[in-house]
């Protein structure tokens, strides 16, 4: 096959950029899986939900989407702290998070995709903003600015919350309680306060990552499930609980995804996510005491 | 009660007749489309139950050993097409393969992983198959039903019949494995897989046989299936809505029995299909959805944990 | 000398950069009553984690009569003839104590080899060994609501039903009371006499005197003593290890 180096170095940079959208999408589960250990594959279909509201707010007041996310943050912080206490007061309490946990969510999933189908129908939905369109062109490279937008605003949502997650009090002490409960109450905090709250923050990331999604493609209800292996493949890629490992696992996947996209046809582009996630998985998988 | 596994037979023999001649007596061709349907799931509530309820490994990738069942009809049917029970069969074979080879890939993994990958599993063959061109890719694919089958008559009877068969070798399937070495083998990977490795059990043998079988029992499912619709499309076949029913089902009647999935499919299935119906086939799914999540929060034992509760506390 | 029935040489087992066990060497042989003790987080669960096949270990070996057992899964070294029980009891929750006993019977003893065990002849010796730890009368129980104490029986009675040749039992007897304590101890010491090897685990002092032969004692990852028990405990190394404490 005849690579022209031109579109080569082109799927690479879409594939960075996409990668640093990846990271908007991810790091709430990085937050809720890799630190708090709940599964929550219900994550991407609070993006979408994020997106169709960006959506509507778009289509009328006609607010721009990603100031839309950053309005919307206290709603989604709030279903977020929701969302945990019932999940803690139906499983966490009995130790049985595992399947009745996962039904949940995969429940939660289910029925936001319909309810989204009944209220807004199959059809793709987008939005409108001034960067959506016009491209940088910085000699052979071309950053569509639709793409280059979200992957700056992901990464300062990334930036602040790791800072967030290193610096202050309530970040060193949502990092501690993934590992020390005990030590966690000894300084006088009650680590379901704190689990509560980190997991209303990985709630709230989806608010900007929906904003971002739409953004970048137009949205229809289904699109959630794709996201579930791309989100998880970048997970275990990037080790869980790591906030940096996350973001050169999400980097790592845009690019694979592009140069698939590119050159063998975008129908593919979802095998990539999933396979990559059953390959890691099989190879390395984490096993039942560390085997 | 101990209930011989003949006489059990038998009895399922009885109520299959039973309800097949009480549909024919209605007279209306819809109750059997509807019924199909209904047993259809009975067979996927049932297998799902093999790996979720009795091992407790919970699949999120049912749409896709059903959907490869279907598909492999669809593959044969361009090719030359075979009486269905042959087909059931091969979809039989091809989904447990599938089935075994899932697992081989994903069981050494701790539980939340295994449901991920399985979900994983599923959309690379949904990916796979949507680029086939062979079997119609996105576009889908026609398969021509066709009018009457000796001697049952009507096509429509004929695949109603082959169900209610399915069905029937489903739940007796689940009640053999239930109350056999391989049951306990089962319950004791639920219950505690390190203390049953210990105990000597075969952990990694025993879940390969299980999502085998799993796969199997789901792939004979989806065989007949684009001979019932007349027309398979990759985000049907895979539809999200059959891995949510094939969870949900189980979880409202009850994993961990043999009767909990037929209750569930049964009652739940049904509930769909009037729903659809009388209001639209989102709202049903819906509704799906809302059990599950209300059954799973409130009630953990479906429907037959709550008879158990209340039967216990009235005694 | 026959050879030893256990022969662990060098083994090691480290997670991340702790080292939890460093070069461990332990001779067990046939008939033997071996205490182990340690304090706590001396490595004892890791090293019976690892004879068990439940981790792995990254260095030595070990060799279950005679044969080299690194590569076998922990069922099929249970089917050789190891068992165990563990610190924090384990049930089969959805299984009633009669069915927790069936279970190492049907997958370990019977599938050993020979003609097949029959029914009855499972259940009868599920009720002797039912029996021999005093949980006769809850048989039809569910684990969760033994107490503590009869969990923990639960939990040595059914390694016993593995009819192992090498019986590991780790901390059996925490929150026993001494007459319960003095009960297990001879209930041991009877399987002892019946050619059961036993590894007992355990921080009740007494017991651990009057039941074994020979003492081991790990602290840190390491072995520091082995040998006949009056001896060992007077050792100053074991005396700092448990007074320094």
């Amino acid at each position: 096959m005849d690579i022209s180096i031109d579109l080569l170095i082109n799927a690479l940079v879409a594939g960075l950029l996409l990668g640093g959208f990846y990271a908007a999408v991810t790091v709430g589960v990085s937050i809720s899986f890799g630190i708090l250990d709940i599964v929550n594959i219900a994550h991407p279909a609070f993006i979408i939900l994020g997106s169709y509201l960006a959506y509507k707010l778009n289509y009328w007041p006609g607010l721009d989407p990603i100031l839309t996310s950053i309005l919307l943050l206290p709603l989604f912080y709030v279903i977020g702290w929701l969302v945990y206490q019932i999940y803690h007061a139906a499983f966490e309490r009995y130790g049985q998070e595992s399947l009745r946990g996962l039904a949940f969510f995969f429940g939660l999933l289910f029925i936001t995709e319909v309810m989204l189908i009944l209220t807004f129908g199959v059809d793709y939905r987008y939005v409108a903003a001034s960067y959506i369109g016009p491209s940088l062109h910085l000699g052979i490279v071309d950053l569509p600015l639709r793409m280059l937008v979200p992957c700056l605003v992901s990464l300062a949502l990334f930036v602040a919350l790791q800072l967030f997650l290193s610096t202050t009090f309530t970040g060193r002490a949502i990092m501690a309680v993934a590992q020390d409960q005990l030590a966690l109450r000894l300084v006088a905090c009650s680590p379901i306060r704190i689990k509560r709250i980190a997991f209303a923050i990985s709630i709230a990331t989806t608010s900007i990552a929906g904003a971002l999604l739409i953004i970048i493609q137009p949205v229809e209800p289904s699109i959630g499930r794709e996201y579930i292996g791309r989100i998880f493949a970048i997970c275990v890629l990037g080790g869980l609980g790591s906030l940096p490992g996350m973001l050169i696992g999400a980097m790592l996947l845009g690019i694979v995804e592009s140069l698939t996209s590119t050159f063998y046809g975008p129908s593919w582009a979802p095998a990539v996510a999933f396979g990559f996630l059953l390959v890691t998985l099989a190879v390395r998988p984490a096993g039942l005491l560390g085997r | 009660m101990i209930v011989r596994s003949s006489v059990f037979l038998s009895i399922c023999a009885a109520v299959a007749a039973g309800i097949f001649g009480a549909a024919s007596l209605i007279g209306n061709d819809y109750v059997f489309f509807a019924g199909y349907v209904v047993l259809q799931f009975v067979v996927l509530a049932q297998a799902w139950n093999i790996l979720g309820g009795y091992t407790g490994y919970v699949n999120f990738g049912s749409a896709a050993f059903f959907a490869l069942g279907a598909y492999a009809s669809v593959f044969l049917h361009k090719y030359y097409p075979l009486p269905l029970p042959l087909l059931i069969a091969i979809g039989g074979v091809v989904s447990g393969l599938a089935g075994l080879g899932m697992g081989y890939l994903t069981l050494r993994l701790r539980g939340a992983f295994f449901a991920i990958a399985t979900l994983a599993f599923a959309v690379v063959l949904q990916t796979l198959v949507v680029n086939w061109n062979y079997v119609g890719g996105a576009r889908g694919a026609y398969v021509i039903r066709p009018d009457s089958v000796w001697p049952v008559g009507s096509y429509v009877h004929y695949l109603f019949l082959l169900m209610l068969a399915l069905a029937i070798i489903a739940v007796a399937m689940s009640r053999a494995i239930e109350r056999s070495r391989l049951g306990y083998g089962f319950a004791t990977i639920r219950d505690d897989e390190l203390a049953a490795e210990a105990s000597g059990v075969p952990t990694l043998r025993l879940k390969l046989i299980a999502t085998t079988l799993s796969g199997a029992l789901m792939g004979m499912a989806g065989a007949p299936f684009p001979y019932y619709i007349g027309y398979v499309q990759p985000a049907a076949a895979f539809g999200l809505d059959y891995a949510v029913n094939a969870i949900a089902m189980p979880m409202i009647g009850g994993t961990g029995t043999w009767y909990g999935p037929l209750i569930g499919a049964v009652l739940v299935a049904s509930l769909q299909q009037w729903a659809t119906v009388s209001i639209s086939s989102e709202l049903s799914l819906l509704v799906v959805g809302l059990l599950l999540v209300g059954f799973v929060i409130v009630a953990p034992g479906g429907i037959v944990g709550l008879a158990r509760r209340y039967l216990w506390s009235a005694s | 000398m026959s050879e030893p029935l256990l022969q662990v040489t060098g083994l090691g087992k480290r997670f991340g950069g702790f080292v939890a066990l460093d070069g461990i060497d332990l001779a067990v042989n046939r008939g033997e009553r071996v205490g182990l003790i340690g304090p706590n987080g001396s490595g004892k669960s890791t090293l019976v984690n690892c004879i068990c096949g439940t981790l792995a270990n990254e260095t030595g070996s070990i060799r279950f009569s005679g044969d080299d057992i690194s590569t076998l899964k922990t069922h099929q070294r249970t089917r050789r003839g190891i068992a165990r029980s563990f610190q924090l009891p384990r049930p089969f929750a959805s299984l009633t104590v009669a069915e927790n006993l069936r279970v190492p019977l049907l997958y370990t003893v019977d599938a050993r080899g020979g003609p097949r065990m029959s029914t009855i002849d499972i259940d009868a010796r599920c009720a002797d060994l039912l029996e021999l730890v005093g949980l006769a009368d809850k048989a039809g129980w569910r684990p969760r609501d033994l107490t503590q104490v009869d969990m923990r029986k639960l939990e040595l009675a059914r390694a016993m039903a593995a009819e192992p040749q090498l019986l590991i039992a780790d901390e059996s007897m925490a929150g026993l009371s001494q007459v319960e304590v003095a009960d297990i101890v001879a209930l041991l010491i009877a399987l002892n006499g019946h050619g059961v090897t036993i590894i007992l685990i355990e921080h009740i002092m007494r017991a651990v005197m009057q039941f074994s032969q020979r003492l081991v004692v790990l602290v840190s990852g390491a072995k520091i003593a082995d040998g006949a028990p009056e001896v060992v405990i007077r050792d100053p190394q074991v005396e700092r290890a448990y007074l320094g404490q």
